[in-house]
């Protein structure tokens, strides 16, 4: 069924009864082709374009519990391509074009909203870094501005820019980026990848993949034995243990971020601002919430839920940037499982079992990467070559001392 | 989370700051025939459990120990804290 405005008028006026269920709820056939581990927005996204752009048949999409209910259902919603370095911003960039011609391509209001992301400087030496990084951008074809003070003064005249500590000083500006409504992400791409005919299994949990001869032959799950010609692993915060299966050690950590929002609140922030003195980044929801964020707890975890002193960290934070946001009620908090890399980037790549590929890494910023990340993955899957934006993340690319760090801190997850 | 110090007794994991998986104590050999592939995965491959995990925690704005906690990253209840320096001995680390 094709969404549109004329569809919804009809529907208003015939009392709503026309709607049916957005994809089906099969049974689990005895085997497919592509078995991709992960309903979140990557093994959507991946499944959608594996059918649809590679012409691919016979996939499905194991979910162990509903899709959607992982991190791609919890993040902050920001989207921007603002990376420096050459292995990342390609990639990036890529993404946020599929971003801007994404409701088109799948019939469907994921609320793409480039409001523009602001990062504050509050130093010289920041500042210098941030002219590097907006060259960089221009050089991979994004859009990059330097702010003043004044300019930013014009949109936010509510931030403490006279902050004793952290007088704000400018910003690097990026007009494409903003945010998309996160749910709506899963939902569209699983509507548009079980119409080109792929399975999407629910409360279907993956508990072992079967390996014969060095090749993957199926994988053992919830609802049965499952068999596969190939196995694309996409499940973000238990990275290791879908892998663990396959006796795979990765150079990943699992480590807890928590989000916040606050009570709706009629229109105060217009774009997407990120704090440069600490780690705080907040936008405002099309409901009112303010929604923001900072640090990982930085702790080994699985758990989807944090501890106090980040959420003080993170309130304080924000309180030095916007001290209005003291008047604002916090209404709901909650954590998200992060598959933290060594190097803070991700890794799209096979694995040495034949039939086996691996996809994760992406740290607490995988959202904005979900249409290129599910672009790429299918690449590889359809083609066995990489996609041109995703040669660098290959899962050896530490013993060959190419690591892609961005921050420049070394092999320690809760740094990045 | 607190943390029970061998010496100091509980105190606020907020003290701490986390290195990570308390495997990093057994740093390979530099001169065996396969240092490279041991540092390798000494460095960049963990285990990273769902469930118990033995880390190390160094308490940073108190008196500086390193301790290796054992902790469920399910529950982030923790059952057992040592000092780093006993872990280490009892492997033959230091002297
Ligand atoms: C609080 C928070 C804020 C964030 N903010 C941002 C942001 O502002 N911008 C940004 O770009 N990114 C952000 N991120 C990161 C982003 O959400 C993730 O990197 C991204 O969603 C991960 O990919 P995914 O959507 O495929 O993961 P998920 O949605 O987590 O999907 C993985 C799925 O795999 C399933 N699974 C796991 N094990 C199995 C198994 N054995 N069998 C079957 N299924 C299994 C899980 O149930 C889950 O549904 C944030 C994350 C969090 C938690």
């Amino acid at each position: 069924m094709k969404y549109s405005g004329l569809r919804v008028i009809k529907e208003a006026l015939t009392g709503h009864r026309g709607w049916g269920p957005a994809w089906r709820d099969p049974e689990p056939q005895k085997s497919y082709d592509y078995v991709i581990i992960g309903g979140g927005g990557h093994g959507l996204a991946t499944a959608y374009y594996l059918a649809k752009h590679f012409g691919k048949k016979r996939i499905a999409v194991l979910e162990k519990g509903w899709i959607g209910g992982g991190n791609v259902g919890r993040n902050t919603t920001i989207i921007r391509s603002n990376y420096l370095l050459d292995g990342n911003e390609p990639f990036y960039e890529y993404s946020l074009k599929l971003w801007e011609g994404l409701e088109q391509e799948l019939n469907y209001n994921a609320m793409v909203s480039q409001r523009g992301i602001l990062n504050l400087y509050h130093s010289d030496g920041q500042r210098d870094a941030f002219v590097r990084r907006g060259n960089a951008m221009i050089l991979n074809g994004a859009d990059a501005e330097l702010l003043d003070v004044d300019q930013i003064r014009a949109r936010y005249p509510f931030l403490d820019f006279e902050n004793a500590r952290f007088p704000i000083k400018g910003g690097l500006a990026q007009h494409r980026g903003g945010t998309v409504r996160h749910d709506a992400v899963a939902w569209g791409y699983a509507r548009g990848a079980d119409s080109h005919g792929v399975d999407i299994l629910q409360n279907c949990e993956v508990t072992g993949l079967r390996i014969e001869a060095g090749a993957i032959r199926g994988v053992e799950t919830s609802r049965g034995y499952i068999g596969a010609g190939k196995v694309a692993s996409c499940v973000a915060g238990s990275s290791s243990r879908v892998m663990a299966l396959a006796d795979i050690r990765l150079p990943i950590e699992s480590h807890v971020l928590q989000a916040f929002v606050s009570e709706g609140l009629k229109p105060v922030l217009p774009g997407v601002i990120t704090f440069g003195a600490g780690h705080f980044y907040c936008s405002q929801s099309d409901k009112g919430g303010l929604v923001f964020g900072g640090d990982i707890d930085g702790y080994n975890s699985y758990a989807q839920r944090g501890n106090l002193p980040t959420v003080e960290d993170v309130c304080e934070s924000g309180m030095a940037l916007i001290p209005a946001l003291g008047r604002a009620r916090l209404l709901r908090m909650w954590g998200g499982v992060m598959d933290m890399s060594m190097d803070g980037s991700p890794i799209i790549d096979r694995t040495h079992i034949d039939g086996l590929y691996f996809n994760g890494g992406w740290c607490y910023g995988g959202f904005k990467a979900t249409p290129a990340s599910g672009m790429c993955y299918a690449h590889l899957l359809a083609t066995d070559t990489p996609h041109e934006t995703a040669t660098a993340y290959r899962l050896d690319r530490f013993r060959r001392g190419r690591m892609i760090d961005e921050k420049g801190v070394g092999a320690q997850p809760n740094l990045h | 989370m607190m943390i029970d110090h061998p010496l100091l007794g509980p105190r606020d994991a907020q003290e701490f700051t986390y290195l990570g998986d308390a495997s990093l104590i057994d740093r390979p050999d530099w001169q065996a025939e396969d240092a490279v592939d041991q540092f390798h995965d000494y460095l960049y491959l963990r285990d990273n459990p769902a469930g118990e995990h033995r880390e190390l925690w160094f308490h940073e704005v108190g008196d500086r120990s390193w301790l290796v906690v054992t902790r469920n990253t399910l529950t982030h209840q923790i059952t057992s804290v040592e000092l780093a320096r006993d872990v280490a001995r009892s492997r033959g680390r230091s002297k």
